[in-house]
């Protein structure tokens, strides 16, 4: 199975690898070949995302995606939540216009110039086109929902063009009759289909990841559904949770209970109720890996 | 001045943005008299490995990369044609670390997610690189990548993702990167601060 230390095993020994040692003073010294394994422990940091909701270019934040309070220029906001320690961003267009579309490319092109961090954006791609537009701005992924749904197609076509990284593939959900049906159009639809036969066609087709919204969850701060996020986690690609946070312990939860590998949220950082270096240092503390 | 490679392997946005953010001179190009005459090299990438080394021949700039003279530095793909061959697309590459890029089988074998996307340590050798001047030992960078180098030589900071795997490399006035500071934050930005500081 593992054949890299096996490897490095044998550089170490061989006389070869003397001469190199001989003559470059960066060689791995014999107390980092064993550290090696001690670093077997530590795994990938959960991500701690702040969500932005941009429309006709400002931040605005929904509850329970419908009443909308502006908070703040988006490309100021996110510096500030990148100085702080967030791990990503992610930007999605809300925008009921096209004139607040055009406005969102020439968003991302700005965010892109001051953002030292990865950025997703998302909202209103609806083929490859849009996808391309954003990317080529600078956005580091792109986030599809509605679009996906109506064409599951889209999601090979720009996995296929660009990498499954940088495909995110969001799905909101609302429990119907004790299933989980997927809503689309902001939650204001409702799709013939099922959350985790979803989520696990979009994995198969070529999403990177999955940010799964409960919109039974969404804006009230009370929390994640814990369990159906440990149900996608069965899944091999990396699930965002989003939507009902209102404090620490409710990311930590979704993180360690949920398996979730990263936590989106937006109105604790927007209003300052959950500080990002507040919010880390509480993670830490439980033992959960944070940056 | 600053060349960082043009070899059509899509978006070189975030890479241009970054070494703006620091107030670099910089000229995107393939043209090879200009990436002569550049004091630094910045050889990006993101894709596929087989159909960007393709890229690079078709440019001539597989025979002139390891010819440069000023500091070079690789990111992610970057690194990956900088070794001497890759199993994406079982690609023969420039052979500049003496090493091969694999598939990160382990990391799958123990249940680890693949790609292998977010923020991991890197642990640099001791004594430390001039690349990592002022970056604290298992400081996180950001990662986005499904092959990675074995262990070799001119391993100067390994990641652990199922296995240890090369995260940085130098040999000479090379130095490959597979993770992105130009996406690591504060971090990020002082590693290539520091690769600009580097003389020939």
């Amino acid at each position: 199975m593992n054949n890299i230390p096996i490897l490095h095993f044998s550089f170490f020994i061989s006389p070869f690898s003397l001469f190199f040692n001989f003559h470059f003073p960066f060689f791995i010294s014999h107390s980092h070949y064993f550290s090696f394994f001690i670093f077997n422990l530590i795994v990938l940091a959960k991500r701690i995302i702040p969500c932005l909701d941009i429309r006709e270019g400002q931040t605005v934040k929904g509850i329970n995606f419908l009443q909308l309070k502006q908070v703040g220029d988006p490309v100021e906001l996110g510096a500030k939540y990148a100085a702080e320690g967030a791990d990503e961003l992610v930007y999605l267009d809300i925008s009921a216009t096209l004139e607040g579309r055009r406005t969102f490319a020439d968003l991302v092109a700005r965010i892109a110039q001051r953002i030292n961090i990865p950025f997703t954006v998302g909202g209103g791609i609806s083929s490859i086109d849009d996808a391309a537009r954003l990317l080529d701005a600078g956005a580091d992924k792109i986030s599809i929902n509605s679009a996906a749904v109506r064409d599951p197609g889209l999601i090979d076509q720009i996995a296929r063009k660009y990498g499954r990284q940088f495909v995110v593939v969001a799905i909101d959900a609302k429990v119907i009759d004790g299933q989980w049906r997927v809503t689309t159009h902001g939650g204001h639809k409702l799709s013939d289909r099922e959350l985790f036969t979803w989520a696990r066609e979009a994995c198969d087709r070529g999403a990177g990841e999955i940010l799964f919204t409960s919109m039974d969850h969404d804006g009230t701060q009370n929390g994640y559904p814990c369990e159906t996020y440990s149900r996608l986690a069965e899944l091999p690609i990396p699930i965002i949770a989003s939507g009902g946070a209102g404090t620490a312990q409710h990311i930590a939860d979704v993180l360690t209970l949920g398996r979730a590998d990263a936590a989106l949220a937006a109105s604790i950082f927007h209003y300052g109720t959950l500080p990002i270096p507040t919010l880390k240092s509480a993670l830490r503390a439980q033992g959960i890996p944070v940056r | 001045m600053v060349a960082i490679i043009d070899y059509d392997t899509g978006n070189l946005r975030s890479v241009i943005n970054a070494f703006n953010r620091l107030g670099a001179e910089i000229i995107v190009t393939a043209d090879h008299q200009q990436i002569l005459q550049a004091t630094h090299v910045v050889l990006p990438g993101v894709g596929e490995a087989s159909s960007a080394m393709e890229k690079l021949r078709t440019r001539g700039l597989d025979t002139l990369i390891p010819t440069l003279t000023q500091p070079t530095l690789g990111i992610c793909i970057g690194l990956q044609l900088m070794c001497k061959s890759s199993a994406e697309g079982d690609a023969k590459c420039m052979g500049i670390f003496p090493t091969e890029v694999r598939f990160m089988s382990p990391a799958a074998e123990v249940g680890l997610k693949i790609p292998h996307v977010g923020w991991d340590n890197v642990n640099w050798t001791l004594p430390e690189p001039p690349i990592a001047k002022d970056i604290p030992e298992g400081a996180h960078f950001y990662y986005v990548h499904s092959y990675a180098a074995a262990l070799c030589p001119d391993t100067i900071a390994t990641t652990d993702y199922g296995a240890p795997f090369s995260a940085a490399l130098q040999h000479r006035n090379f130095i490959g990167v597979q993770f992105h500071p130009e996406k690591s934050g504060p971090i990020g930005e002082q590693l290539l601060r520091n690769f600009l500081t580097l003389k020939p």
